[in-house]
């Protein structure tokens, strides 16, 4: 049997698996930084009721962690744009999407402290499941 | 109605970048600054200002609730997807794929009746008058 006929060993999938990667670690990596961010500076609907549209803009440009959280985006925008040209949108979005929620959920509980409950892991865990279907 | 748009926007916003991606020429990593060039192509400059909307509604959404709250909330995008996908770029979507857009919806419809923020335990020194 030769084994490079294997779905599993075929550099296409290699490729495709890297790709998503790419999107998934630097997107993850923008939105811990971004969520980081957005709890530093406060819920912004007080803020512009207080401050008003330019107090909440200033307030979030006014933050290092929001520039951090925006350049890992971007890479994440480039990558995706990217995998959009390699493979097609029915398999890339929801596999990047939802295996983004996964490494979220992970990363908000080791770097936020967020409380991530059985209720929270058992929906990342059905979503990946449904990331397994959409991607076969 | 944040979380829609948060939720409704990012998979429009995608959709628009795959139908100007696709009717772009193949990038390649010898040619890695071509990617710029897509950003000024009519679906992509839309997909991009979805995004845009998408981005501006996910920081007013992180600001009040937690990270992985906003996250599973808004995955049901991916039904949005999975629509676009099959009736507006004509791809297949098989019944498998359906199962997995059920899954997911059923991951959503667990996470999102929960509670949206972690209340972190206050300092020893918190009853201290202000």
């Amino acid at each position: 049997m030769n084994l490079t006929s294997l779905p599993v060993f075929s550099a296409g999938f290699w490729a495709a698996t890297a790709m998503i990667a790419a999107v998934v670690l630097s997107s993850t990596a923008g939105e811990v930084l971004t969520a980081a961010a957005m709890k530093s500076i406060g819920d912004l609907d007080e803020i512009r009721a207080h401050s008003g549209l330019k107090g909440a803009i200033v307030a979030v440009l006014t933050c290092p962690l929001f520039f951090a959280g925006v350049f890992f985006m971007a890479v994440a925008f480039f990558a995706l744009l990217f995998t959009l040209n390699h493979l097609n949108l029915g398999l890339a979005g929801p596999a990047t999407a939802s295996l983004t929620v996964f490494t979220n959920a992970v990363a908000a509980k080791l770097f936020l402290k967020e409380n991530v409950d059985r209720r929270r892991w058992t929906s990342a865990v059905l979503i990946c499941i449904g990331v397994y279907f959409l991607a076969h | 109605m944040i979380l829609i748009l948060v939720a409704v926007c990012a998979p429009l916003g995608n959709t628009c970048l795959a139908k100007g991606m696709t009717g772009f020429p193949q990038l390649t990593l010898a040619h890695p600054l071509a990617v710029f060039a897509a950003v000024f192509t009519p679906w992509v400059a839309l997909g991009i200002a979805l995004l845009i909307g998408f981005f501006a509604s996910y920081l007013t959404a992180l600001s009040w609730a937690d990270l992985s709250y906003v996250m599973l909330a808004t995955a049901w995008g991916n039904v949005v997807v999975e629509l676009l996908a099959r009736f507006c770029l004509h791809e297949q979507v098989s019944y498998q794929r359906w199962f997995g857009v059920l899954l997911i919806t059923l991951g959503v419809g667990l996470v999102a009746p929960g509670p949206s923020h972690t209340v972190q335990p206050a300092p020893l020194n918190s009853g201290a008058p202000r």
